[in-house]
């Protein structure tokens, strides 16, 4: 304990880490937040008094050790002070998630025992106000934006700035008592409780250490060289681990700026203005992305198109992971003449190559435009520079790699707010090796980890330079993991949890005596690199009727890997053959309507359209094909599949707040389309019932039509064993 | 008949906790023509500080023209229109707005090819006393009023919830974003009145919903005073204090949501009766 304590430098507590910050790095920026169209920053010392003044005005009301504080709201500077205000009185802070409906956030406010809850706006205090009917032990309300909140009742109902005002006032009364408190805090006090988001069943609210939080985001800072010159953008819901560690933790270890954005619809905006070098994403946000950046690039020009294809397909061939990759650590330090020469050079012959480039191309795009006329992009492909042909092997590679990045891929990257990027994670679900590689091949270090909130986040991560799309890495430092006979992965790390508040079944249930946790993941070790890939959930890898294995996960992650599928859920668990509902992408079917010219009303027509269904259908069959390589996994091949009239959604109860499918709700749900799926009709009548965003229901009809898919034959024998 | 009797009191405290003041705008038997045609015929009616007023009734009652006779742009051939006690004389529109007039209007009147944020810069052009020169030289005052300005409309962007468009051009913009832009155009001017000519028409639901919150919490944080054109009869009900119901350019209503619900005369008016 000692040692570690001297590991982690005495800072035992997240306010112990501030101190140090304020001390160190006192006048550097520690949160910006856009507001009213500018950046607003406050360096540590100002953030500390902010914190300060909220800790002493909490103490006002009366807080007490061990109180819980709920914190609901969008990611803002104001927020992220309420979690260590409350820890530097003593208290246990609890982010919610915003987005969650009363319902839910009253199971959570009544488990933890909340007396405190800080909230975001008038939205998030209305639903703490519906929740008091239920939960009688909130006893004040915090709110920061105060629009709309004039008229309420403000018996307990208070002002952010009010609180932090009666702190400033009762400065020297109860300065004493916050010391005093602040220096109990010990490595082994709970740091913050965080809820699972209930994939299965009720949340758990995990609780986690200041060991846990320190020694993780201390481990992993040094994993990954983060420093004082990273730049955030805390943009994901603040009731997240993942958020909790990055803009908390390690914006604590290491003293980088967090930086929130204006509000949840300008993110894209102010991730440009930002251009932070270090980012997490789930898979979905680069999805988007990426279908964004094919469907402009169907609508920019013949040129523009052309040189896009051109450099893109050399990068992918490897260029990229070889010559795009960004500095391990960025040194403030001068550049020496020779450095300085030795850029400018390299960034010459990328311009000259470039304009080169561009001209050579566009007069035979000319030429091919008389030739062709409108089908010209059909025709074109774009040409290297003929200055190129000089050189030979690897510097030709070199040089015309960075020629792409002049054109293309610096470009490309500034638009998507990537520029800077050195260090970047997506976690979560499986991502499509088609997007992975997009990425990292125009030169974004991105990157694949596997965690958990148990975990505080980090049980696997990819070092640089072994990244692969498949696998999710070797275990984080200081982790260790050891795989069960059914293949279920365990492990045990400084950042191991505490307990499930509350739930002493569940704690010992998850976690044994000697520390190890299961996480419910199947896996198993690469022989080649040693790195952990991840099947599916140890629960959901289930057997077929004929006792072939049933790997659910891994081939919806195959399907959903084509742009057209959003969401797919298999079924087959006892069953003698695989079947799926599929969900459409709405925005790449959508923009594939357009183009052929075939008109749809909604959602549930387009989804019904017959082409659409063959769309699918192909790709199903594709997806078979692959499947039926592994000859472990040929027994998942799906047999017949149907379209979904409606997106699965949260909203409806069919998915996490974290958007992960809700199998057992889903197969509750639709269990006439399972019937229909295997009782070999051809269309099925469901009617299904909706919630609109405001909480109001309504339902929705529709009768759906089911096709059955080739499948490819495989060796029985074998699957079975 | 009670709260009639209340608001005839100089001021007063509505059931939500507002302070209505006294008489801000008092519009005393106008007749507007056009030719032979009477638009609006011996109407008189005033706003309160602070109030949500509505003006009602079918097409071609005349309410457009009423708010047109309100914010300058047209003189009504009799009656007179009395603003903050005194009487008001023949005006240009931009001499009234200068009074502390803003307005929207029925059909979206923006500058397309401009940004969100440069159309709502416009609102602000009454506040700017930079001249030419001044303004070519931009160092000091201009730049400095240009500042000033620029938070203000800051604060309405913020307030209206449009950041994410800030510097998108208005012609981009779908219909419901259009009028919010506009709304904030209006808002930016930091009018005392603000007059709203259909701030809803063409909007679905959810953007009505948004909108009636902006007009509540913008009469609530700013207290500014509101008169609006509406049709949709859950809105005028749901957000006015007082509404004056008009058809066939005159006066048929005038008194709180329920007192015009139950108005027999703008009942046979909504629902049409036989016209002997």
């Amino acid at each position: 304990m000692s040692q570690e304590l001297a590991a982690a430098g005495d800072f035992a507590s997240v306010p112990a880490l501030l101190a140090r910050n304020v001390k160190k790095y006192g006048d550097r920026p520690a949160y910006r937040e856009k507001e009213f169209g500018i950046w607003q920053s406050w360096t540590w010392a100002e953030a500390a008094k902010e914190i300060e003044n909220l800790a002493l005005g909490l103490l006002a009301l009366g807080i007490d050790r061990g109180d819980h504080v709920a914190i609901i709201g969008r990611n803002r500077p104001a927020h992220y002070w309420a979690m260590i205000a409350a820890q530097k009185v003593g208290a246990v802070p609890v982010p919610l998630y915003q987005d969650a409906v009363a319902e839910e956030m009253e199971f959570v406010l009544d488990h933890c025992g909340a007396r405190f809850v800080i909230c975001g706006d008038q939205e998030q205090v209305d639903k703490v106000i519906e929740v008091q009917e239920n939960v009688k032990h909130i006893e004040h309300v915090i709110y920061y934006d105060k629009r709309g909140l004039r008229k309420y009742d403000h018996s307990h109902l208070h002002w952010y700035r009010d609180i932090q005002e009666e702190g400033r006032v009762a400065h020297s009364r109860l300065e004493g008592e916050m010391a005093a408190r602040e220096a109990e805090l010990t490595y082994d006090s709970t740091c913050v409780m965080l809820y699972t988001s209930g994939t299965t069943g009720r949340p758990k609210g995990v609780v986690l250490s200041n060991r846990n939080i320190v020694e993780s985001a201390k481990n992993t800072s040094e994993f990954d060289n983060l420093g004082l010159n990273e730049d955030i953008l805390a943009y994901l819901p603040m009731a997240w681990v993942g958020d909790f560690i990055f803009s908390l933790g390690q914006a604590m270890w290491c003293g980088f700026c967090v930086n929130c954005p204006e509000s949840p619809e300008t993110m894209m905006t102010d991730l440009r203005e930002i251009g932070p070098t270090y980012y997490f994403a789930p898979p979905r946000v680069f999805e988007t992305q990426l279908t964004n950046v094919m469907i402009r690039m169907e609508d920019s020009g013949d040129l523009k198109y052309a040189l896009f294809h051109h450099f893109m397909d050399f990068a992918k061939k490897g260029a990229g992971e070889k010559y795009g990759m960004p500095r391990r650590k960025v040194t403030t330090q001068k550049k020496t003449l020779e450095q300085k020469l030795r850029h400018g050079f390299r960034y010459a012959m990328g311009i000259g190559f470039a304009a080169e480039t561009i001209v050579e191309n566009a007069i035979r795009l000319g030429f091919a435009k008389l030739r062709h006329g409108k089908n010209a992009r059909k025709h074109f492909k774009a040409k290297d520079p003929l200055g190129l042909k000089l050189y030979s092997g690897k510097a030709f590679e070199y040089f015309k790699y960075r020629c792409g990045d002049v054109l293309v891929y610096g470009p490309l990257k500034d638009t998507l707010g990537f520029g800077r990027i050195r260090v970047g994670y997506t976690a979560g679900e499986a991502i499509g090796p088609e997007i992975f590689e997009f990425y990292r091949s125009m030169g974004i270090n991105l990157k694949q980890l596997y965690g958990q909130t148990e975990a505080t986040v980090f049980i696997t991560v990819q070092p640089d330079g072994e990244v692969r799309n498949d696998t999710v890495g070797v275990p984080a430092p200081g982790v260790e993991i050891k795989l069960a006979d059914n293949g279920e992965i365990f492990y045990r790390s400084p950042g191991t949890f505490v307990e499930y508040y509350n739930n002493p079944e569940s704690t010992a249930d998850t976690k044994d005596p000697e520390g190890w946790v299961a996480t419910g993941d199947a896996g198993f070790f690469d022989k080649v690199n040693g790195h952990l890939r991840i099947i599916d959930r140890a629960k959901d890898v289930g057997k077929m009727a004929d006792g072939r294995l049933f790997a659910p996960k891994y081939v919806e992650n195959k399907l959903k890997f084509y742009p057209d599928i959003l969401e797919a859920v298999v079924f087959g668990n006892d069953r003698d053959m695989c079947t799926a509902f599929i969900n459409i992408d709405l925005t790449a079917v959508g923009n594939w309507a357009e183009r052929n010219n075939v008109a749809y009303g909604s959602y549930q027509e387009l989804a019904g359209h017959p082409d659409v269904v063959s769309t699918i259908q192909e790709h199903v069959e594709a997806v078979n094909k692959s499947v039926a390589e592994d000859e472990m996994l040929s027994g998942c091949q799906i047999h017949r599949f149907l379209i979904l009239h409606k997106e699965l959604d949260a909203d409806d109860g069919e998915m996490t707040r974290t958007r992960k499918v809700r199998r057992k709700i889903v197969e509750e749900k639709y269990a006439p389309l399972i019937d229909a799926l295997y009782g070999g009709k051809s269309e099925q009548y469901i009617e299904t019932e909706v919630t609109y965003e405001d909480g109001r229901k309504g339902s929705i009809t529709a009768t759906l039509e089911i096709r059955d898919a080739a499948v490819v034959g495989t060796k029985q024998g074998m699957a079975a064993e | 008949m009670t709260t009639t009797t209340d608001m005839n009191a100089d001021s007063y405290v509505t059931a939500d906790g507002r302070t209505i003041g006294p008489v801000v705008m008092d519009m005393k038997n106008i007749t507007l023509r056009f030719g032979g045609v009477v638009a609006i015929k011996d109407i008189s009616f005033d706003i309160r500080e602070g109030e949500i007023r509505a003006i009602i009734g079918p097409n071609g009652a005349g309410k457009s023209s009423m708010l047109n006779v309100i914010s300058g742009f047209y003189k009504p051939q009799e009656g007179e229109v009395w603003f903050r006690g005194e009487k008001r004389p023949p005006m240009k529109p931009y001499q009234v707005a200068r009074q502390g007039l803003a307005r929207t209007f029925q059909n979206i009147a923006l500058f397309d090819g401009m940004t969100v944020l440069d159309n709502i810069m416009t609102g602000r052009l009454n506040h700017m006393k930079a001249n030419l020169l001044q303004q070519a030289i931009w160092k000091g005052k201009a730049e400095r009023e240009e500042i000033a300005n620029r938070e203000i409309c800051e604060k309405v962007i913020d307030f209206l919830e449009i950041q994410h468009i800030r510097k998108t051009p208005v012609g981009r913009l779908p219909y419901g974003l259009k009028k919010r832009v506009e709304l904030a155009r209006a808002l930016a001017a930091q009018p005392s009145l603000l007059l709203l000519d259909e701030p809803m028409a063409g909007m679905n639901v959810e953007e009505k919903e948004d909108m009636s919150r902006f007009i509540l919490d913008m009469n609530d944080e700013f207290g500014t005073t509101i008169a609006l054109i509406e049709h949709d009869m859950g809105v005028v009900m749901d957000l006015s204090d007082r509404v004056v119901v008009m058809d066939y350019g005159k006066k048929i209503g005038d008194g709180t949501p329920d007192e015009v619900r139950n108005n027999q005369d703008v009942i046979d008016a909504y629902l049409g009766v036989s016209h002997d």
